[in-house]
Formats: structure tokens, sequence, C-alpha cells
């Protein structure tokens, strides 16, 4: 039996490798996913235009204004001339927020009573306000301290002090990369495994296959181990760019990460080889690949957290492989995330791999039978 | 009585670097049939989609019906009606929708439409099917319906890319006797075909090889001219095989093929015939037998001689031993209501060359795939050297070979990774693999194609290599699907000297096709119809089963189609 | 020669002839209805339900170094708020593994001279530690306590009966999403990746599958023209995608309950404009390759991912480099869902409507005069 399942092997990497659009999609497109995308993932508020109408025109507003020119999450700061200049503004998404300074402005502060000014707000992408919205009282109650030795107010509340563990400068790379980097081995195993056996299936070697005294669970193995090959390879590779191009720290450990990879990319291989089994052409298992990619990559966590979720939801995905690398990857990377908590993701995991593989085993020998 | 449709003078085409069609000049006139025969890749295809305007030239002038099928592409399509090799139905739109379809685009309206209806539904016998999806018709009936959709506007010329290619015999003579009421009505015809036999019915012909005409002219003239040099070895019997072989080593012998238990040879002009004493010891005949277009062919495209298999083979036949290597069993699969095969039975002996064939449909397909396994009896038995297929699978599957239809091996692997993977599943390691692997490398010629890629080997290659990964592990049992499908005369003589070969060193082959040619290589023949039997016996005993006074000398075509409408008229009393 | 009126009645029978044809097989395919109403709808619910920035609860480890009555004050001004649901140690180790394992969001640390320095002083004596490993919650989590902070130090002066005025306050207000749901963005956005995704795959399947079973050389050997071929693929697709944005439209309104504040005509001129632009890069691609596995991987690649990742609908283009933010100009996704948000939740505000109009149609004849040059009424 061990030649046998070799020589299936060894044919599955040669066919895969010597396949020149297979070899673009399999080993490039990932490389070039993680050099793009990991920049095109953030959810981080810069570069953003803030629009100003201070009736005021004093000092103290001048100041204030300043202030804001001077931050770096502000690119610009424009004047708007009057009330009327407001609403179009913000409707025609030339500024995300208006902080409006009203004419008794100094006035009222020189005198040492309380001010208000107004921050209007885009909800258009209510995230984004909220996160500008912060950005705007920090800069304001900076400027409160000083202010309220002016007259007999009390200076603002202090302030509290976040200490941000994993990720000490909040870069954004650190964050998009391991996410990302769950996500390109979960896409290369299922492409490499759904695309199996719908691939001989098309060419018409499928049935020169079964005539072979080559097994069902020989087949299936042989597709399974090369797919995994691949894609530990591929992962691999993400895996340096990561660390040595993006310059993502990697702080647990490389074995355990393996460990669980190989774990992981089991049960993908079983969705993939699934797939592939019900599939009659190519075309039909990359449908069916990214009806199960979609779904599966939205509710993992990777691009807004699981808690968010409804708890229905929430619940439902446990059952969802990715959430559970997600979860391994980002710790790899960032937290050196400790064996008893990969553990806990980790026996889910096996799970799926024994669920889904017998399920592809089985509806293999169904469908050849 | 005619007038030239289709002028060519000087035309090119070519595809990269390789010339698909290289300096041509001819002229296809109309109301008669014009057959297109080539081995494949001789540029048929190409010079028909030239004539539609389908491709550009890259040099010569072209004119269809007095216009330019490029800058005048809409006139020409007017005026010309083709079906491609691929039929180009919509499979998931009914009978009556395809032909709404294309009378809508060739603005066939009104009292003209009712009328074309009528006539091609009639003309095709499809009017009791009017209502069914394309794709739930049998090959036959969706060639008469490409036709029929062709035909919507009475054209001038008609292009047929091989129309009966994968059509079985019964649907093939239907499809040649329509297309025969049409250029009685004056319309011009080209028929490109992989049968000579069709090609030697039409008035004229165009051989081509290599994007070149050979020959243009009436398919007797060419034929005539191989008078005299066409001879059947009689009696031949059990021998034939061997008879074959000895006589393709013979010098002035161009070809050989084996007709039931005559074997047909042709000589080179001058050759003296070989006289019975020349095949020792056997009680043979050499009689002269009139030419016909093949030989012709053969004499034109092929080698100065016939193919030789190298593969080794025992210096005896093998002898036939008491119990059956395959055998069926009572085969019956049922797909819901459906019987696509229902209580077969027969044995086959070794060494013995078996043919199972039918019209499409009928459940000869089905019959195959349970013998070798890939598809489960709903009951019976299928055996395979001894072994129950269903049960002892991998055992049995260790002791068959197996070749698809379809060229289905890897085409992204190269010539000497495909050898190397078939051997590996089929157990050999080490030094026996790599004996295995030159042992065939050796015996098909493969040598010079080691390191290419299977896909893109030459038609007659991808045949050889499909065969050594069969064989690879030399087993005793070969099962071949339609082996030959889509493959030239030349190709199919070489892959028959293969088969002798290993059959005569005791392989037991079961085989399925389409040309009737071929199934006189078999020692026996079982005609599937309806999922039964309803013939079995050799191919000369299946000719005189049908042997009239009116047909006194039936073709084993002859015989295909009287057994099945026979069983038809059976039926319907 | 015919004379030209009945040359475009005959040009019109063709188009409806092939149109006819389309829809038939539409209905009859199994597979398109999968990928035109099941797809979507599920894609749908998917970011309907799934995709939120709105956190729900914020899970806090509250680290009480030196129990005190303020402390047990500030305790249950953070434990009332329905945002956070914290749970008490007296040492900070007991939480350090719970927020590796990411089953906390944040620890907060009361020192133990809390009461002391709570009244005076510019940094306050708690200490956060929040999970940089998604830093968009980290920051949600800080501001939030910021404001827990403010609120508890403001209600502890007003209990001892102090003015507790700061010189400025800022009032936040915010337009067209008052209760700061993501959802009422993210769904409008996410109809547009769908729609692009299913317009651009159906056509390029589609077209495909006619060269791989050559039916188009057997249309190609009839005299239709290739605006007949185009027209008659192109026309019965839009209806179709017109079809799958009314169901996604109505989803929206009533499953998701998200406002729409715009006319339903400019949605439907701003959908038209964009279904031709997807459409229009499906007839690329299947001219380009003609082939389905081809043009279902190309699709997925070059319609798709950008539309994820590159059109504003989830990530921050402004927080993307220049040479991204240069790319997004070519997504034509990154209009639609600019258009969709704005009209959805600011109603109809041309000065969004036309320029993002104008950036679809660029892409569109772009698209659609590449495809013209590519195809021939031929076969090389």
């Amino acid at each position: 039996m061990r030649p046998r399942l070799w020589s299936l092997i060894v044919k599955e990497l040669l066919a895969n490798w010597r396949d020149r659009r297979n070899r673009i999609i399999l080993l490039i497109s990932p490389m070039i996913q993680v050099l793009i995308f990991s920049f095109a993932a953030t959810q981080e508020v810069k570069n953003v235009p803030l629009a100003v109408l201070d009736e005021d025109r004093s000092v103290l507003s001048r100041e204030l204004i300043s202030r804001f020119e001077a931050s770096p999450q502000f690119s610009q700061v424009m004047r708007l001339e009057g009330v009327a200049d407001i609403a179009p503004a913000i409707d025609s998404r030339e500024a995300p927020a208006v902080l409006h300074i009203a004419q008794d402005f100094s006035r009222r502060l020189t005198a040492g009573q309380p001010v208000q000014v107004q921050l209007l707000l885009d909800g258009r992408r209510s995230n984004a306000a909220q996160i500008i919205q912060g950005y705007t009282v920090e800069i304001v109650d900076r400027l409160n301290a000083e202010f309220a030795r002016l007259g007999s107010l009390r200076g603002p509340p202090s302030f509290v002090v976040a200490r941000t563990w994993f990720n000490p400068n909040s870069d954004t790379l650190w964050s998009t990369v391991p996410g990302l980097f769950a996500v390109l081995t979960t896409s290369v195993g299922m492409m490499v495994s759904a695309l199996s056996v719908a691939r001989e299936r098309e060419l018409g070697s499928f049935e020169q296959l079964l005539v072979s005294p080559l097994t069902s669970l020989e087949i299936l193995a042989g597709k399974a181990a090369s797919a995994l090959v691949i894609a530990v390879a591929e992962t691999t590779i993400v895996m340096l760019i990561a660390m040595y191009v993006l310059v993502v720290p990697m702080e647990g450990s490389m074995l355990l990460l393996y460990g669980s990879m190989i774990v992981y990319l089991l049960s993908i291989i079983g969705i993939g080889l699934f797939i592939s089994s019900l599939s009659s052409t190519q075309q039909q298992a990359v449908i069916g690949n990214f009806m199960f990619l979609a779904p599966a990559i939205l509710l993992s966590g990777y691009a807004t957290p699981v808690s968010n979720m409804p708890d229905w939801l929430q619940t439902l995905t446990l059952a969802n492989p990715v959430r559970h690398f997600v979860v391994i990857a980002k710790g790899a990377f960032l937290k050196d995330l400790p064996i008893d908590v990969i553990a806990t993701h980790l026996w889910p995991l096996a799970l799926i791999a024994v669920v889904t593989l017998s399920a592809a085993t089985w509806l293999f020998r169904e469908k050849t039978g | 009585m005619s007038e030239a449709l289709v002028r060519l003078d000087g035309v090119s085409k070519r595809f990269d670097a390789t010339a698909a069609i290289a300096e041509m000049t001819t002229t296809i006139m109309g109301g008669g049939i014009t057959g297109l025969a080539g081995p494949d890749g001789a540029g048929k295809t190409t010079l028909l989609r030239l004539i539609l305007g389908l491709l550009k030239p890259d040099s010569g002038t072209l004119s269809v019906c007095g216009r330019d099928p490029i800058s005048e592409a809409s006139e020409v399509r007017d005026l010309v009606a083709y079906m491609p090799q691929r039929f180009g139905l919509y499979e998931d739109l009914t009978v009556l929708e395809n032909l709404s379809l294309y009378a809508d685009l060739r603005a066939v309206i009104g009292e003209d439409r009712r009328s074309a209806f009528d006539r091609l539904l009639t003309f095709t016998s499809l009017a009791p099917f009017a209502g069914r999806i394309a794709g739930a018709l049998s090959g036959g009936m969706k060639q008469k319906l490409g036709l029929a959709c062709a035909l919507i506007r009475t054209p001038r010329l008609l292009l047929l890319d091989e129309p009966t290619a994968g059509v079985d015999p019964v649907s093939r003579r239907e499809l040649w006797r329509m297309v025969r009421t049409l250029t009685s009505e004056g319309i011009g015809v080209v028929w490109s075909t992989a049968y000579l036999e069709e090609a030697e019915r039409c008035e004229r012909v165009l051989l081509m090889n290599d994007g070149r005409l050979v020959y243009e002219g009436t398919p007797s003239e060419i034929t005539s001219r191989m008078a005299g040099r066409s001879f059947h070895v009689r009696n031949a019997g059990e021998r034939r095989r061997a008879v074959l072989a000895a006589a393709a080593k013979m010098p002035g012998v161009i070809d050989g093929v084996i007709q039931g238990a005559n074997v047909r040879i042709v000589l080179a002009a001058g050759a003296t015939p070989p006289s019975a004493e020349d095949f020792k010891g056997l009680s043979l005949e050499v009689v002269p037998t009139p030419p016909r277009f093949e030989d012709a062919f053969v004499n034109l495209l092929g080698s100065a001689t016939p193919a030789v298999s190298r593969l080794p083979t025992a210096a005896d036949p093998a002898t036939r031993s008491a119990g059956p290597v395959i055998e069926a069993r009572e085969l019956t699969r049922r797909y819901g209501s459906f019987t696509a095969a229902d209580r077969i039975s027969f044995a086959i002996g070794r060494g013995e060359i078996f043919g199972l064939l039918g019209p499409n449909g009928a459940g000869k397909s089905t019959t195959f795939k349970m013998l070798c396994g890939l598809l489960r009896p709903t009951s019976g038995e299928a055996r395979v050297a001894g072994l129950d297929v269903a049960v002892q699978t991998s055992a049995a599957r260790n002791r068959l070979g197996y070749m698809a239809q379809k060229f289905s091996l890897y085409g992204d692997l190269s010539v000497a990774q495909n050898l190397e993977f078939f051997a590996g599943v089929y157990g050999l390691t080490g030094a026996g693999r790599r004996r295995a692997v030159e042992r065939v490398t050796d015996a098909f010629g493969l040598k010079r194609y080691l390191d290419t890629n299977a896909g893109t080997l030459p038609a007659g290659y991808k045949q050889r290599l499909a065969l050594s990964c069969a064989v690879m592990h030399e087993p005793p049992v070969l099962f071949l699907d339609e082996p030959t499908s889509g493959v030239d005369p030349l190709t199919r003589r070489e892959f028959w000297a293969h088969i002798n070969a290993l059959v005569h060193s005791g392989v037991t082959v079961m085989v399925t096709t389409h040309f009737l040619d071929e199934a006189e290589y078999c020692d026996r023949i079982a005609l599937i119809y309806r999922g039964r039997v309803i013939a079995t016996g050799s191919p000369d005993d299946l000719k005189a089963s049908v042997r009239t006074p009116a047909l006194s000398d039936p073709t084993l075509e002859d015989a295909f189609i009287a057994l099945v409408e026979a069983d038809d008229q059976k039926a319907v009393a | 020669m015919m004379p030209l009126a009945l040359q475009s009645t005959d040009r019109f029978r063709r188009i409806g002839a092939l149109i006819r044809k389309e829809t038939r097989q539409i209905i009859r395919d199994p597979s398109t209805i999968v990928i035109a109403v099941i797809l979507p709808l599920t894609l749908l619910f998917l970011f309907g339900y799934g995709v939120s920035f709105d956190a729900r609860r914020i899970e806090i480890g509250l680290v009480v170094e030196d129990p005190t009555p303020e402390t047990g004050s500030f305790t249950a001004s953070l434990t009332n708020s329905p945002l956070f649901a914290a749970r008490t140690a007296r040492d900070r180790h007991n939480f350090d593994s719970d927020l590796v394992a990411g089953r906390i969001d944040g620890i907060v640390i009361l020192a133990a001279n809390f009461a002391a320095q709570a009244a005076r002083g510019d940094r306050a004596p708690i200490q956060v530690i929040v999970d940089g490993s998604d830093p968009n919650k980290a920051t949600l989590v800080r501001n939030y306590l910021q404001g827990v902070w403010g609120n508890w130090l403001t209600q502890e002066a007003i209990a001892r009966g102090e003015r507790v005025t700061v010189p400025l306050t800022v009032v936040p207000r915010v337009w067209f999403n008052p209760e700061l749901s993501s959802h009422h963005y993210l769904v409008p956005g996410s109809i547009a990746i769908i729609l692009m995704l299913i317009g651009a795959l159906l056509t390029a399947l589609v077209v495909a599958r006619e060269w791989e079973r050559g039916t188009m050389e057997a249309l190609l050997a009839t005299p239709v023209g290739i605006i007949d071929i185009l027209a008659g693929k192109l026309i019965p697709y839009f209806v179709l995608g017109m079809i799958t944005m009314t169901l996604a439209t109505g989803t929206a309104l009533f499953l998701f309950k998200v406002p729409f504040r715009g006319s339903f005509a400019v949605l439907a001129l701003m959908t038209a404009v964009f279904l031709t632009t997807a459409l229009a890069q499906g007839l690329l691609i299947s001219t380009l390759t003609r082939n389905q596995l081809v043009a279902a991987q190309s699709t997925m690649i070059s319609a798709f991912l950008p539309s994820f990742f590159l059109s504003g609908f989830v990530f921050e283009i402004a927080g993307m480099p220049l040479s991204l933010r240069i790319i997004s100009y070519a997504v034509p996704a990154r209009y639609f869902v600019s258009g969709l948000q704005t009209l959805f939740l600011a109603g109809n505000v041309w000065s969004v409507i036309w320029p993002n109009l104008a950036g679809m149609a660029i892409i569109a004849s772009i698209y659609i005069t590449l495809t013209a040059s590519k195809t021939k009424t031929r076969l090389d």
C-alpha cells in the first residue's frame, strides 16, 4: 500500500506544480494578497479632514483650531464660512466631521463660563465617527487644562492612561497580518483540495484512477496529504513575508503553530474534498469553495470581532474552524498563547477534522460506488 | 449541373508556428457531397471555419458564393449553414426552442417558419420529441437536431464537421440519407469525416494531410488506381492474427486488416502477391478483391509498411484456457424505474477479443462499467480473472488494464511522470518499476517523448501512452472503451497491431466501438440493445444471420442495422 | 441588400430571440438561481448579522487592590453601564491569562491610593490594559472607559456639592445615524459587494460556457452580430441583477431595518449604472478566458477581493497607504458603496451621487470598449 500512496502523492504534487495557472493561483496570488491586503484591511482612522466653522474668530478659537491642525490624526483643517456650509460639507462627504465654534466662545471663556463646542459627525461611517469623536475629546480636554487657569473653573477629568498589550504602538499591520495569514492558509488549503477530485473528473483521468487498485481511502489520503504539503509550504512563505518583509513579531512557539496548523488544515481539507467529491466540474468546485469560504471567513472574527455578533450566531461560530484558527494565528504572532488556551481551540478543530474527513470519505464512496 | 460555391486560391492559415492550412487552392462545387478526409490535425476543421469566415486567412483569396467571408461575413453566413463538430445545441432548451432560436436568428418568420418546422421535424423524425429537452436526446438525435437547426433557412452550402463522430451506425445511416436528400435539392454539402467508407460515397473528395491537399477528385478515380493490389487471405480463422502479423512483415505489403475470418492485405505498386505457401503450414487461399477508398488513403498517407507492434510476443499463441476470464452473470443495473442493463450474461475466454456493440444509450457503457468495477450492479455478478469485481475490488483491479474513450492521462505531467505514476499505482517498485517503464517505453517507441508533457503529444502518441499505462502491470485482462474514437485510420491500425500482439500472448480484451471495421477484429461480438443482449457470435456469424437473397454479402454494418430493426419489430409485435 | 428598416427589425428579432433563449436557460439552470438568489441573500444575512463594529458587551477584569467606598462606587458605575460586564479580583495576575486568551477585552486596575489620587492630578489613578491585537476595539474600550471615568468624577463632585463645570465640552451630534449602528452602513455597503460578485460572476460564467460547449461557434455561424450577442447577454442578466437588488434592498429595509432616505428612482439609476459596470467586467473576463474555471477564479480575484478590501465598505480607505488609496479609485464598488450609504442614510445628495455615477460610468465604458475590441464574430 505504501508505494501506491507515495506515487499518488508525488503525482498530485507534480500535477499542481506543472500547471502554470495553478502555480500562479496557489503560489503567487497569496504572496501578493498578503502584501496588498495587509495594508488594506485597516480600520485605523487617519488622514481624515476636519471642517471648522469658527464664528468667534478670536485668539482663543484660533488656539483651539491650531491644536487640531497640529494633530497627526487629521490631514487638514478646512475653514467654513457660515452655518450654511455645514450641511454641504458633511453631505458631500468632504469632511466626516465639522467642529462648530459659536460666536460667544472667547467671551464666555474669558468670563470664566463653560462653553460648548459642537461636533457634527457623519453617521454614514459610525465607527469612524466614534473614533473621530474620541480624538476630538482628547484634544479639547488637553486644552481644558490650560484654559482652566483663565477662570475659576475646574480642570478636566484626569486622563485614563491605557497600556496596549501585544501591540504597544497599535501598529495596524500587527493586527491585520496574523488574521490575513489565517485566511490565506484557509484559502490555499481549500483551493487545492476542492479542485483535486473535480479536476480529475473533468479531465477524464478519474476513471483511470478508479479502475486502478487504489482504494477510495488511498485516493483521498493521497489527495489530502498533497494538499497538506502544498498548504503548509505556501503558508510558510506567507509567514516569512509577514515576519521579515512586514516585520510582524512572532512571539509564540513555531512548533505549536505548525502543530495546530496541521490539525486545522486537515479540517479544511476535509471540507475541500467534500466539495470536490460533490462537483462534477472544476468551475462548480470553485463556486462551492466560495460558498463555504465567504461565510466561514465573515464569521471567523477576521473582519469584525465575534463578540459583536448576536449570541446565537456566536454559538454557531464554534463549529467554524476558521474562527478557531484566527485565534490561534493571532495568538502565535502576537501573544505567545499558552498551550492550554490553544488546546481549547485545538480539540474543536480536531473534532471538525474527523467529521469533515469522514464526510468526504463517505460522499466520495457514495459518488464512485 | 452545378456551380462553384467556394474558391480557394493559395489560402494559408497559421496558428503560432504551425501551418494549419498551407497554400491551398481548390474549388468546391454545388449539388453534391464533397467529402473532406484526412488524419487528425490535417486542417479539416480549420478549412471549414475559413470558408465561413470564422477564421481569417493569413494569405490567399477565398470566395464563398462570390463573396468575401471576412468583409461580407453576414451575407456569407446567410447563405452558408454550418454544423460544428460539437453540435452547438443548447442542451437545456427543448427541440422546438432550439429550432425557434435559429429561426429567429436567420429571420425565418410567419408562414415560412411554420412550413420549415413541419418540414424539418418530419425530415428528422423529431416531431414526437419536439417538447423534449435537447440534453435528454440520444447522440444521434442531437446530431439530427443540429442538422435541422442548420437547415432552418435552406442554404446554398452546408458545412458539416464530422457529423457522425461518436454516433452509432443506425443514426449514421439516417444522417447520410437525410443529407443525400438535400443534395438532390441542389444544396452543396461539405462533409468532413473520419470514416473512410463515408468519404467513399461522396461525389468528390478532398484528401488533406498536414494542411495540404493531397488529392482532389472522385473517390472512384483514386480507388481505381489501386486495382489489382488488394487481396483476401481466406480461411485464416483462428490463426488470423498470426497471419496478419506475418503478412505485415512480408515485402511489398503496405496494409493489412482483419475482416472476420479473413485477412485483407494491400500491396505496393508492382509487388507480387504472397502465395498460400508463404504462410507455412496453413491451408490458406489468397484471392484478389476489389479495391476500396481506404486502400488509396493508406497508400497515399501511410508509411510504406504496415504497423508492426514491437511488443514482445510468445513464440506460440497462447492456448485458450477452459474457464472464462471475464464473465457477466445476469448483470442488471436500474436507475429508478429505468433498466439500463437487463440480466446480461456472457463469458469470455482467455486470449479472446470480445466486442460490445450497440446504439448510443442502449446499455453498452453501463455493462462495460459494471465489468471493470466503475459501476456497482443492482443485481448479478461481474467476474474478472476469477474474482468478483464488486467484492474483491482491489485484487480484481490489479489484474485489469483500462483505456478510456477520451485521453485520460495527466496532460500537465510528462510522459515519463505518467508512466512512473501508473507503475507506482500498480504497486511496482524499484527495479521492477524501472523494468516495466523501460519495457513499455521501448515497445511503444516513447523514448523521444519522455520529457514532453502528455497533453501536447501528437494524437497517435497519446494513444500509445494511454495503452502503455494500461498494460504497464501486464494485466491478463484489458478493457477498451471506444479506444479509437476520434482517431484517424492510420493510428487505428497501429493501435490494433499492438492489441493483436497482446492477445497473441494471452491477454483477454473487451472493447466497445462504433467503428464496425474495427469490430471485425473481434473474435466474438455481443450486440446490446435496450439493455439486453440481442445477438452474440463472431462477426461472420452475425453477417450470416442476416443474409438474404436481396443482401447476399452483408457487411457488419448491415448486420448491425438489421438486427436492431428486427428487435424493434419484435417489440412492436 | 435589404432595406434598412427591415435590417433593424431583423436585429430586434435576433436580440429578442437571444434574450428569450437566455431567460429560459436562467430559469432552467438551478445553478443560476443559486448564484442570483441564494448566494446574495446568504451573504446579506451574513453581513447583516455577522459583521458589526458595535461592541455589544465589553468584558472587563477589574482589579481592586485596596477596596474603599470610592472604589466601590466606581465599580458600581462601571457595572451599571449596560456595555460593561466586569469581574473583580484583588490581584492583577488573575486576569493576565484571560486577556491573553481573549476572554476579556481589558483589565482595569484601581491603585491602592485610589481615593486620594482621584481628587487631584491629571492622571487618573486607574490603569487600563487593552488587547492590541484588535486596535479598533482597543481604542473603543479606552474611549468608553474615559467616558465612565469622567462621569464618575462628575457624580462624585455633585455628591460633594461641588460645581462641576469644565471650560470646554464637546457636544457631539451624529447625523444620519444617531443610534451609531454600524449595520446601517455595513448592510448597504454589502449590497454593493454582492451585486458586484454575482453580476460579474454570472456573465463571466455564461459566456465562457457558450465557448466551452461550442454553442458560440454555432451562433457565430449565423448572421448575428457582436451587438446582438452582447445585448442578448447583458439585458437578461441586467434584469436578473435588478431583481436581486430589489430582494437585497427589501431585506435591508424590512429585516435589518436600515432607514432609506433617498428616492428609489435614484437608487434604480445608480444600480443600473453599477450593474452595467459589473456585467461589463464579467463580459470582459469571459472574452479573455473563454473557460469557466478561469472565469470563476478570475472573477473572485479581480471582482470580489478588491470590492471587499478596497471599497471602503468595512475597511477605512483613508487609513490605507497612498498607493492603495489611488488603486481604490479603479474599484467600481468604491463608488457604489459610497452612493448606497448616502442614499440609505442621508438621502439624494447630488454632490455625492454625481461623482459616484461618473466614476462608475467611466469604468463601465472602459470595460465595454475593451470587450468590444476583443470580441469578434470570429474565432481567432
